[in-house]
C-alpha cells in the first residue's frame, strides 16, 4: 500500500506491516539538487508527525517528517555517499528509511496517490 | 575566447599564493640564524614550514588582484534582501580610527577609558530612543547573538517566576534564525503559517497560543518586505496568555524615525547595527547586535553594562554587583566597541530627521523598483511593499529559465543577484532591497537591465540564462559538485599525490 502526506513524503508499507519512507518526486523537484541526506539512527523510535530526517538540497534544508509511529529498523545508508539518489529516483532508490509500524490505523489519516496529486495541483 | 595567458584583459588569472611561491624568492633578507641549543628533544620540526617565497610586489599584487575579484557596496549596487547592504559612510571609518578610539585596550582601567563608555552610553541611549524601549543590552556580537540573548532574558524572566514554559511560536515570514535561537534556548518550535497577503495568519497565531507558549518572535517588516499589519494585535494576544513578544529587529532599517517597537508592544528585539546604523557588513564586519528589552525583561539583562549616575560612568562586570538579575554574560569584554563608534557616529551625522528619510527613502527605492518591474515580472503580493520588492518565477513559467539561471545572468550584467528562493514561502523567490544607498540613475540602470533581461526570458532565449555567467573568470560554477564533494583545505600538490 502506498501512502503521502501533505508534506511531501510517501511511505510504502507490506503486509507484515514494514513501511518504507521517502520524499515525493515533487518534493525533490522543489528541492533542486540533493547534496546531504541526514537520517535518523536504526532502532529509534519515531511519532507519526515528528522530525525523521533532514534533506538538504543547494537551495534550503528541509525536515522530513514520519508519516507514521513506528521503530525504524534500516536507513539507506547509500544516500551518504550518493545523495543525488533523491533527484533520480525518488520513489525508489532515494528511499530514505525503514519502520516497523506501530499502529497501521495511522495509515487511515494519510493521502491517497490520487488524493496526494490534487494536493499537489492545488498548490500551483 | 581563450588567451595565452589565461588574464582577460585586466581580469587576472590569479593562483593561490602557495601555488605561486619557491623557496629561492624572498621578500625579506634575513641573516642567518645562529646555532643555539634547544630544550625542544624530539619535538623539533623535522620538515620545512612550507611558507611560500615572493617577492614584495608579488605580495602586493597577489592580495590586490584577489581584492578586486571582490563585489562590494563599493564597487557596485547590491539587492541582496534580508540584509540591509548599506553603504557605511568614510566618515565612520575615520573616527573609529582615531588614536583615542583605535588604540583603546579593553583591560585599561575603566578611570581611564571614560570617553569609551561614554560613547558606549550614548549609542544605547540613541538606540532606546529609536526604539522606545527602556533598557538595552549592548554586548551581544550579531544580530542571532541578539535573538540569543532575547530569548534567554524571555526565559530566564518565566522561569524567576517559576512559569517554565515549552513552546515558542515562529511564523513562516519570520528570518530562518529565530527558530534555531528558540531551539538554542531550549524550546520546541511551532511554526505559524503565513496569509495570502505575506502575513502572519492572526487566525491561526491565536490558535496556537496557550498559557505554555513563552513567547512568539514575529519579524517587522517581514521577510516578505511587508509590514505586519496586525501588529498590535499578535502582541495582545501573545500578553494575553503571558507570553512575550519577541521581534526580529533585522528589518528595522525600514521604519526607523517612522515606528518605535516600543509602541508595538515589543518585549525583545535586536538590532543589527551592521545594517540599520551603516557599520560594515558582508565580510566586512564584524557585526554588531545590541538588544533592546521592555521594562519586565530588563533586569534580566546580561553583564557587562554601563552605569551613568552622578560623577563619572562605571561598568557592572559581574551579577552579584548588578541591582537585576542577569541572565548571565555571553560576550568577552564590553560588545563590538568599533561598531559602537561607527553607529553613533551615523546617528549623530543623520540625526533624527536624517535616519527618518533614510527609512523613508529605503522603502520609496524599494517601491520604484517594484512599480517600474512589475509589468515585467511576477510580484508576488499585491500593493506597495516596505523596503524589500518581492517577485516570484511566475514570469519566467515556460521558458526553461529558472530563478537561479535568471539570476546568474545579472552577473553577466555586472551585478550582485538579488536574494534568491528566500522566503521560502514564495516559489522561485526574488528579493530585490536596493536600500536608500542608490539614486533614482542608479536604480534606472538597474531597472533597465531587470527589463531587458525579463525581455530576453520571456522571448525564449534560454541559452543566454543556461550557461551564465560566461563572463566571470570561472563561468558557471557547479555548486552541486561542491556541495556533494567540498574540498575545504588545500593541500601541497605532494601530499594530494601521496594521498593517491
Amino acid at each position: 500500500m502506498l501512502c503521502f502526506t501533505r508534506e511531501h513524503e510517501w511511505i510504502s508499507v507490506t503486509d507484515d506491516e514494514e513501511g518504507t519512507v521517502g520524499i515525493t518526486d515533487y518534493a525533490q523537484k522543489q528541492l533542486g539538487d540533493v547534496v546531504f541526506v541526514e537520517l535518523p539512527e536504526v532502532g529509534s523510535r519515531l511519532l507519526q508527525g515528528a522530525q525523521a530526517a533532514v534533506v538538504e538540497s543547494v537551495k534550503a534544508a528541509s525536515e522530513v517528517y514520519a508519516p507514521a509511529s513506528g521503530e525504524v529498523i534500516a536507513v539507506n545508508t547509500a544516500l551518504a555517499e550518493d545523495p543525488a539518489r533523491v533527484n533520480t529516483d525518488a520513489m525508489g532508490a532515494g528511499w530514505f528509511f525503514k519502520i516497523r509500524l506501530d499502529d497501521p490505523g495511522e495509515l487511515a489519516g494519510l493521502l491517497s496517490e490520487g488524493d496526494y496529486r490534487e494536493h499537489v495541483e492545488a498548490l500551483h | 575566447m581563450a588567451t595565452f595567458s589565461g588574464n582577460r584583459g585586466l581580469q587576472m588569472e590569479q593562483p593561490l599564493i602557495f601555488e605561486q611561491g619557491s623557496p629561492d624568492r624572498t621578500a625579506v633578507d634575513l641573516p642567518d640564524v645562529p646555532a643555539v641549543g634547544d630544550r625542544l628533544g624530539g619535538l623539533k620540526r623535522q620538515q620545512p614550514v612550507g611558507l611560500p617565497g615572493l617577492s614584495e610586489p608579488e605580495v602586493v599584487r597577489h592580495y590586490t588582484r584577489l581584492s578586486q575579484k571582490n563585489y562590494c557596496i563599493d564597487s557596485g549596487l547590491y539587492p541582496l534582501g534580508s540584509c540591509t547592504m548599506k553603504h557605511n559612510p568614510r566618515l565612520n571609518e575615520k573616527l573609529a580610527r582615531l588614536p583615542g578610539i583605535g588604540d583603546l585596550h579593553p583591560l585599561q582601567p575603566v578611570s581611564t577609558a571614560q570617553g569609551a563608555l561614554m560613547i558606549i552610553d550614548a549609542c544605547a541611549r540613541w538606540l532606546m530612543a529609536l526604539t522606545g524601549m527602556p533598557a538595552v543590552a549592548m554586548s551581544p556580537g550579531a544580530g542571532a547573538h541578539g535573538e540569543f540573548v532575547g530569548m534567554a532574558a524571555i526565559r530566564a524572566a518565566h522561569e524567576d517566576r517559576g512559569d517554565a514554559r515549552r513552546r515558542v511560536l515562529v511564523p513562516e515570514s519570520a528570518h530562518g534564525t529565530n527558530p534555531a535561537t528558540a531551539v538554542a534556548c531550549g524550546y520546541a518550535v511551532e511554526p505559524i503559517p503565513a496569509n495570502r497577503r505575506g502575513r502572519v495568519d492572526i487566525g491561526r497565531l491565536r490558535a496556537a497560543l496557550a498559557p505554555d507558549v513563552a513567547a512568539i518572535m514575529v519579524t517587522n517588516p517581514n521577510t516578505c518586505g511587508l509590514f505586519e499589519t496586525d501588529i498590535l494585535d499578535i502582541a495582545a494576544a501573545a500578553h494575553d496568555v503571558g507570553a512575550y513578544f519577541y521581534c526580529d529587529g533585522a528589518n528595522f532599517n525600514a521604519i526607523v524615525g517612522r515606528v518605535r517597537p516600543g509602541d508595538l508592544g515589543v518585549d525583545a528585539m535586536h538590532i543589527n547595527l551592521h545594517k540599520t546604523f551603516s557599520t560594515p557588513h558582508g565580510g566586512g564586519g564584524p557585526g554588531s547586535g545590541p538588544v533592546v528589552l521592555s521594562a519586565a525583561l530588563a533586569p534580566y539583562a546580561p553583564v557587562p553594562y554601563v552605569v551613568n549616575e552622578g560623577d563619572g560612568l562605571s561598568l557592572v562586570e559581574y551579577a552579584a554587583a548588578s541591582d537585576g538579575k542577569p541572565c548571565g554574560r555571553i560576550k568577552g569584554f564590553h560588545g563590538q566597541f568599533g561598531m559602537f563608534v561607527r553607529a553613533l557616529a551615523y546617528m549623530m551625522s543623520m540625526g533624527s530627521d536624517g535616519l527618518k528619510q533614510a527609512a523613508t527613502d529605503a522603502v520609496i527605492n524599494a517601491n520604484y523598483v517594484m512599480a517600474r518591474l512589475k509589468d515585467v515580472m511576477t510580484p508576488s503580493f499585491d500593493g506597495p511593499c516596505m523596503h524589500e520588492a518581492l517577485f516570484d518565477d511566475r514570469f519566467l513559467k515556460g521558458s526553461e529559465i529558472t530563478t537561479l539561471d535568471f539570476a546568474k545572468a545579472l552577473i553577466d550584467e555586472g551585478y550582485h543577484p538579488m536574494t534568491v528562493y528566500f522566503p521560502l514561502i514564495v516559489p522561485g523567490a526574488m528579493l530585490i532591497e536596493p536600500t536608500e544607498t542608490e539614486s533614482r540613475q542608479s536604480l534606472d540602470r538597474f531597472i533597465d537591465v531587470m527589463r531587458a533581461l525579463a525581455a530576453r526570458a520571456v522571448a525564449g532565449d534560454a541559452e543566454r540564462f543556461r550557461n551564465a555567467p560566461r563572463f566571470t573568470p570561472r563561468r558557471r560554477l557547479d555548486e552541486t559538485s561542491a556541495a556533494r564533494h567540498p574540498v575545504l583545505r588545500w593541500r601541497t600538490p605532494a601530499v594530494d599525490r601521496a594521498a593517491e
